[in-house]
């Protein structure tokens, strides 16, 4: 695999005068004209406001002036996070030519800390898929192997970094959509903690599950990242009341001593390749110092029915103000309600009527507790499992992606394939704890395996710690 | 419940309009195999004993976020109607809401 400059070389390099931020620029553009092609990471690339703001990185560090923590560092952003003046689509015909009012707090952060928008990265319409296949601009390639899938939703995000068109991207993970892309590209996706990063301006898909955060090439680029766009943030009013972790710090620690938990029960499913990377990071960690402990989490594999009652539920709610009233796509109608009906029949496409279908459904009169109030209750067994199991560990390990990158169409028309993706990544959106997805090795096809970190709410340090060793181990 | 008993074309039907989706035919459909296909598997919590378990709509329990009562920036009015697929005095518009009698 090739190696890509890193979010902390870049900054160091950019900020010591050793590079310049316009040929920083120019060497990911460089690659974007290469190989985008071919891959299509990005619904919108944005050379030249990209080169403006480097150049402006170039003068601050000229004139002495702190250009900030990621200076000249580009990004490249999921293009479900808007963007002032600039189109916004979620990869939905429903948003074309969409330019928002306003930037999200996320972006806003990278940009005043000196890192600098190479693009919008393509992902499964309103991120509602596991393999970018279901985009209205057509899918994303593996940069890794064209013939197959980056994951999804966030997969032009994935794709854009282990592509090198950006040392960093953010995604967006609402039930494995960082983590799961990740793993099928070889590189690092993290789930923050719920709230610890702010929401607003993520077009919203499921709003007590969503969560922003980082793809990198390395563990440390991760923590450089979530220190300067974690924290409080007024405009969201699940924001979490308090600054960002300092991550970096607890990157050296090592191990040793820690408990890391094994689900004993954990969901079957996951290939033969995927599991013995699994045992080796076991091993590994143990052959570090630390103990392995089982732990049983008997709702786990329930989380996958719970999500996709809640999610849709939500879904379905938040997309309602996609009406032809406000942004982006109308198709005309003889009266308001006609005007609606049609717009959003010509604009959504076919997985995300299906959802708003689904979760219509759910939240109906007569249907409400069958199924929405009874995957809530479900949600608390979760909950409850992953209390019970973090007495007796620090963090667990399970597999992030059931497999590896699997080929274009190999799901079929059965969406129940697609969604047993996200098995082992969903219980930590619906309990809000945080997630990140490590490469730990190659299985089948000589395709990455990601291994996932889990760890209890706001236990990104030992999180980051643990995921630390593994990338020493991996190497 | 069977597959059949969980869900039937008019039901799609309604929730399609309780959705504000004009779906055609096929799509109708479709989705009625597929949603059937869906709730058949999430039949699988039917087994758990939930009766006194309390629902959980939210990661952590934050109420009463409150802002300071003052004036402070909005959006830009015209950058938004600018952005929106018609408007009219200010005013976003939108084909007639109700009937002429």
């Amino acid at each position: 695999m090739a190696i890509f400059p890193t979010v902390v070389d870049t900054a160091a390099a950019v900020r010591s005068g050793a590079r310049r931020a316009v040929d920083v620029i120019d060497e990911h553009l460089g690659r974007v004209a290469e190989r985008e092609g071919e891959i299509h990471a990005f619904n919108l690339v944005l050379a030249e406001s990209a080169r403006a703001a480097a150049a402006t990185i170039d003068a601050k560090v000229a004139s002495g002036e702190d250009p900030g923590p990621l200076a000249g560092v580009p990004v490249a952003l999921k293009d479900n996070m808007c963007t002032r003046g600039v189109d916004t689509t979620c990869s939905s015909r429903i948003l074309e030519g969409w330019k928002p009012p306003y930037t999200a707090t996320a972006v806003e952060r990278l940009i005043a800390a000196g890192a600098i928008t190479v693009g919008k990265t393509n992902l499964d319409e309103f991120a509602m898929g596991s393999s970018t296949e279901n985009s209205a601009f057509g899918p994303t390639r593996n940069p890794l192997d064209i013939s197959r899938v980056p994951g999804g939703s966030s997969g032009g995000s994935a794709a854009a970094v282990a592509a090198g068109f950006a040392p960093f991207a953010l995604g967006s993970d609402t039930g494995g959509s960082i983590r799961q892309p990740a793993a099928l590209c070889g590189v690092v996706g993290v789930k923050p903690t719920y709230g610890m990063v702010s929401r607003y301006g993520l077009i919203a898909f499921a709003s007590s599950l969503d969560q922003i955060g980082p793809f990198t090439h390395t563990v440390a680029d991760a923590a450089t990242v979530l220190e300067v766009i974690g924290g409080h943030d007024p405009m969201d009013s699940t924001s979490l009341p308090r600054p960002a972790m300092s991550l970096l710090e607890t990157l050296d620690r090592g191990v040793e001593g820690l408990r890391i938990g094994r689900i004993s029960d954990l969901p079957a499913g996951a290939d033969g390749d995927v599991m013995d990377r699994l045992d080796a990071a076991f091993a590994a960690l143990e052959s570090a110092g630390a103990k392995i402990v089982d732990v049983e989490m008997p709702a786990y594999g329930y989380g996958l029915t719970a999500y996709y009652l809640v999610a849709p539920a939500e879904a379905s709610s938040n997309l309602s103000r996609f009406d032809g009233v406000r942004f982006g796509l109308r198709v005309a109608g003889e009266s308001t309600i006609e005007m609606m009906s049609a717009t959003r029949a010509a604009g959504f496409g076919a997985e995300v009527k299906r959802r708003i279908m689904l979760g219509t459904y759910a939240l109906s009169a007569g249907y409400y507790d069958a199924y929405y109030g009874k995957a809530l209750k479900v949600r608390r067994l979760i909950a409850d499992d992953f209390a019970a199991a973090y007495q007796h560990c620090d963090v667990m390990l399970t597999p992030t992606s059931p497999t590896v990158a699997f080929e274009f169409g190999s799901k079929g028309d059965n969406p129940l394939a697609m969604y047993l993706c996200d098995t082992y990544t969903i219980p930590s959106n619906l309990t809000g704890h945080p997630g990140m997805s490590v490469p730990y090795g190659t299985g089948q096809f000589g395709l990455p395996v990601g291994v996932q970190v889990l760890a209890p709410a706001l236990g990104e340090p030992v999180m980051f710690q643990v995921a630390a060793e593994l990338e020493r181990r991996a190497l | 419940m069977t597959v059949s008993e969980r869900i039937a074309a008019a039901d799609v039907r309604k929730v399609a309009k309780l959705a504000r989706l004009a779906l055609a035919d096929d799509e109708i459909d479709l989705y009625t195999v597929q949603l059937a296909d869906m709730l058949e598997h999430f039949a699988d919590i039917d087994a758990l004993e939930l009766d006194d378990v309390e629902p959980m709509t939210h990661p952590f329990p934050l109420s009463n976020v409150f802002r300071a009562d003052v004036v402070r920036p909005v959006l830009d009015r015209d950058e938004v109607l600018a952005a929106a697929p018609a408007a009219q005095d200010g005013r976003f518009r939108v084909p007639p809401m109700i009937e002429e009698s």
